[in-house]
């Protein structure tokens, strides 16, 4: 019943014999290379052959890039009449601002790179086209409905590569995890949107809106581009997952918390302003009254 | 028993109990208690019932609480934002008797309210007596005894918020912590003592449940007692009225107007309480998550009783205040604001029937209350507290105010930082006026009546309105006052010309005096009454005119008990 000791003697065997056989290939390959470099080294003559073969580097990597990187592409097929009414949309609702070719003025952004994720949050939310200058674009009814929209958007990506509408299962809020997401939102996101996200100050009259009655894929879009003060959780610093989480954990806040009214969850300051309005009240009010009844 | 009655078996009962401790003579004499009649008396009552629904409330959450900072992961399913995430079991088991223990977050948010109310009921019950007098002798101590117990609600309050182990809380011993590292030269060595090491180290949430529980409670129920049996001892004060004097006290007895009523009033608190636990959310500690040092959401404030701290820190500049003198930090921006505000509230709290009575060379016993008009000063600086104390809360909550009315967030700090030094001398200056003219109306009723609206045109051509005087209630307690005058003190050399000792001491003393009571109205006098009813010939025509010499004390509603003081 105690194979084990021939076992373990027999692994170590064949692992040794392994490395020996592998130590011996390399020591070969390093003398093969050796070899190669100083070939190399000796056919060399043109002194421009290192700006060569650097340009070749680059096209190489910029094509391997090309190739391989996160395809920016639209979800929805975008056809060429889609930018064209994109096109002439912008110029009549947005060039004003952000220029004809959309290059940005004085102040003003350029649009070339925001990517359709950005043109869909900001035009869905109706904060673009701007009603007024200000801090801060404000959320109004949308101006631009889906079609419109989507042409704007499909429009702004065709002038440079920038992050995509995300699809509908990228923020599907019953697919993420709201635990992972409320350790998320604690650590990214609470600070200026409040723990559950009811909004908070920002400075100079600015601020962090609410975040219940924003739709899901707003939310993404959000995070994905950073609007106005907000700062940008590109997929390197929270993932697509992660996002979804977060999301998940938001819609579960639309439905308030548990224990009653949720009095606005500012926290002790709205609880304060009700424990004096409503209890005090009511408590002073039946005092008034106990000392009315005299006899 | 006259009629040959059996006693039955309650009667049985008290009397086996009173043969045996006498208890008849203690019932005998709280039964007759004479207590006055008015409702701002039952405000300390709201403190006393709603810290007995704290004591209930609080006893079933130490049930379920478990005061240690070990690390454990939540296996609840209820929320699910909690689900599967690490945390102290101060959290964890806080989460779970919201969500796991039947009433659990009932009696959690029944406590919290309750606590709430406890520290309002307390300051509304120490404004009545500070606006009405009722703090002067011989009731100083008690004033004392009270102004402790509000202190002691105050660390009950912050032990009890810091408990759960949420981010909320966790940031505000962070402040703690900070404020208690600001104090010089024994700072660091202070916060290392109270964390049990580095913030937040392991201790922290066992000794906060230590005190929470056992030595804030204990020490509480024990002024309490004090409290009422002062309370008792120099009977209650009343307000002035007909029949009233320093001398009784006009009132119904305890058995059986007052024990109905307060046990009403009890269950009127505790089904008040009960109903804003099962009704409105408090604290949901889930949403802020397990504490943790990195994190602090938008809308971070503490419970409303230290917003003034919270507020005066957020008010006070930062840049240019924290001074490094040979090598030691000295932080005036944090010093200034969270040890020097406070200290100053409560030094006044604590010193002013002192300083009243000083500046007012008063060495008399009072048991009738000042209508808060005939003390112009007191009621101006107690605005003034109040002002202040406002404005500090409303700068704790700069960021919420901005929100929600689209302000910007620096002009209401510079705002407030304007209105903490403005405002307090402003609501003082509005209210001493406010005061001496309502001084002075009541001196014209006295002297001239009730306008009727009645015009009268004499054969000679001449119109007057008629007036209809005062009744005597009316007239008792508009002229039965004292009007304090500064103090008048003894010159600087005697009849020998040799310097007095002590002389600058009281100088100072009249100059405060002065600022006390020199702008006076003082009450009319019986003469005045005389001269004002005979002055025109139209007297003749003013219905039921009444001019005795002195305004009598018309005899009181009820029962005149207590009986001459132990003073007397």
């Amino acid at each position: 019943m105690t194979p084990w000791r021939p076992r373990l003697g027999a692994c170590v065997g064949v692992v040794l014999r392994w490395y020996r056989f592998m130590t011996e290939k390399l020591k070969h390959s390093q003398r093969d290379e050796d070899i190669f470099v100083k070939a190399l080294a000796a056919r060399r003559h043109h002194r421009l052959a290192p700006v060569v073969l650097l340009l070749l580097a680059l096209l190489t990597t910029g094509g391997v890039y090309a190739a391989l990187a996160p395809s920016t592409a639209q979800a929805e097929t975008v056809s060429t009449a889609d930018i064209e009414t994109g096109k002439k949309l912008f110029q009549a609702n947005c060039a004003t601002c952000h220029g004809s070719n959309a290059e940005g003025t004085d102040g003003v952004p350029s649009l070339v790179g925001v990517g359709a994720a950005a043109v869909d949050f900001q035009v869905s939310t109706g904060r673009m086209p701007m009603q007024m200058n200000g801090l801060q674009a404000m959320e109004k009814p949308r101006q631009m409905n889906e079609e419109q929209t989507a042409a704007l958007a499909a429009y702004v990506a065709s002038l440079g590569a920038g992050p995509a509408i995300p699809t509908d299962e990228q923020v599907d809020a019953s697919l993420g995890d709201p635990s992972n997401g409320m350790a998320l939102f604690r650590t990214n996101c609470a600070m200026c949107h409040n723990a559950v996200g009811a909004g908070g100050a920002l400075s100079e009259g600015k601020f962090a809106p609410p975040l219940w009655d924003t739709s899901e894929r707003n939310l993404y879009q959000a995070m994905l581009t950073g609007p106005q003060s907000m700062p940008v959780f590109n997929d390197a610093n929270i993932n697509p997952e992660e996002k979804r989480d977060i999301i998940s954990f938001l819609v579960e806040q639309r439905d308030g918390s548990a224990g009653g009214a949720s009095l606005g969850a500012l926290g002790p300051v709205s609880e304060g302003l009700w424990a004096f309005v409503v209890g005090m009240g009511l408590l002073i009010g039946a005092a008034v009254w106990i000392g009315a009844k005299s006899s | 028993m006259a009629k040959q009655q059996r006693p039955n078996g309650v009667g049985k009962a008290a009397d086996y109990l009173d043969q045996r401790t006498s208890i008849g003579v203690l019932v005998k004499e709280f039964a007759r208690k004479v207590f006055p009649d008015h409702w701002s008396f039952m405000l300390g009552e709201i403190a006393l019932f709603s810290f007995i629904v704290l004591i209930a409330s609080g006893f079933f959450l130490t049930m379920f609480f478990e005061p240690s900072m070990a690390l454990v992961r939540y296996e609840g399913e209820h929320p699910p934002s909690m689900e599967g995430q690490l945390m102290s079991a101060a959290f964890s088991s806080t989460v779970e008797m919201s969500f796991e223990v039947r009433g659990g977050l009932l009696m959690r948010q029944v406590h919290h309210w309750a606590a709430l109310i406890f520290v309002f009921s307390i300051v509304v019950h120490m404004f009545r007596i500070f606006f009405t007098g009722a703090f002067r002798k011989p009731r100083e101590v008690n004033w004392l005894v009270g102004a402790v117990m509000l202190i002691l609600a105050l660390a009950a309050g912050f032990t009890g918020y810091s408990l759960p182990d949420d981010v909320l809380s966790g940031n505000g011993l962070r402040i703690i912590d900070g404020v208690v590292k600001s104090i010089p030269v024994i700072g660091s060595w202070l916060s290392i003592l109270v964390f049990g090491g580095e913030f937040p180290g392991h201790h922290i949430i066992p000794r906060l449940f230590t005190l929470h529980i056992f030595v804030i409670p204990g020490l509480l129920i024990a002024l309490i007692a004090l409290h009422l049996f002062l309370m008792v001892l120099q009977k209650h004060t009343q307000y002035p009225g007909g029949g009233r004097t320093d001398k009784n006290v006009v009132g119904y007895p305890a058995l059986p107007v007052y024990v109905a009523k307060m046990t009403g009033n009890f269950f009127i608190i505790a089904g008040v309480l009960t109903l804003m636990g099962g009704t409105m959310a408090i604290n949901n500690v889930w949403n802020y998550g397990p504490y943790d040092p990195s994190p602090v959401s938008a809308g971070t404030q503490p419970d409303w009783y230290i917003l003034f701290v919270d507020g005066a820190l957020r008010l006070m500049p930062g840049p240019g205040w924290e001074w490094v003198i040979g090598g030691y930090t000295l932080s005036m921006n944090l010093l200034i604001p969270a040890l020097v505000v406070p200290g100053i509230l409560f030094t006044l709290l604590f010193g002013w029937p002192f300083l009243e009575a000083k500046v007012t060379g008063d060495h008399k016993e009072h048991h009738v209350l000042d209508r808060p008009r005939n003390r112009p000063t007191r009621t101006g600086m107690g605005m003034a507290i109040i002002v202040a104390f406002v404005v500090c809360s409303l700068a704790a909550t700069n960021d919420l105010i901005a929100t929600h009315f689209s302000l910007d967030i620096f002009a209401i700090t510079w705002t407030l930082r304007v209105l903490v030094f403005v405002g307090p001398v402003f609501a003082f200056w509005v209210t001493k006026r406010v005061c001496l003219g309502l001084q002075r109306k009541d001196r014209e009723l006295v002297l001239h009546g009730h306008e009727s609206g009645r015009i009268v045109r004499f054969a000679n051509g001449e119109y007057i309105e008629v007036h209809t005087p005062l009744d005597e209630e009316e007239r008792w307690l508009r002229v039965s006052y004292e009007s304090p005058e500064p103090l008048e003190i003894q010159p600087l050399t005697d009849g020998r010309g040799v310097r007095r000792p002590g002389y600058r001491s009281d100088r100072r003393w009249q100059k405060l005096s002065r600022f006390f009571y020199e702008d006076r109205v003082s009450p009319v006098t019986p003469a005045e009454v005389e001269a004002a009813h005979s002055h025109g010939r139209h007297d003749e025509i003013e219905p039921g005119r009444h001019d005795e010499a002195e305004p009598k004390a018309p005899t009181g509603a009820g029962a005149v008990g207590g009986g001459p003081r132990h003073s007397d």
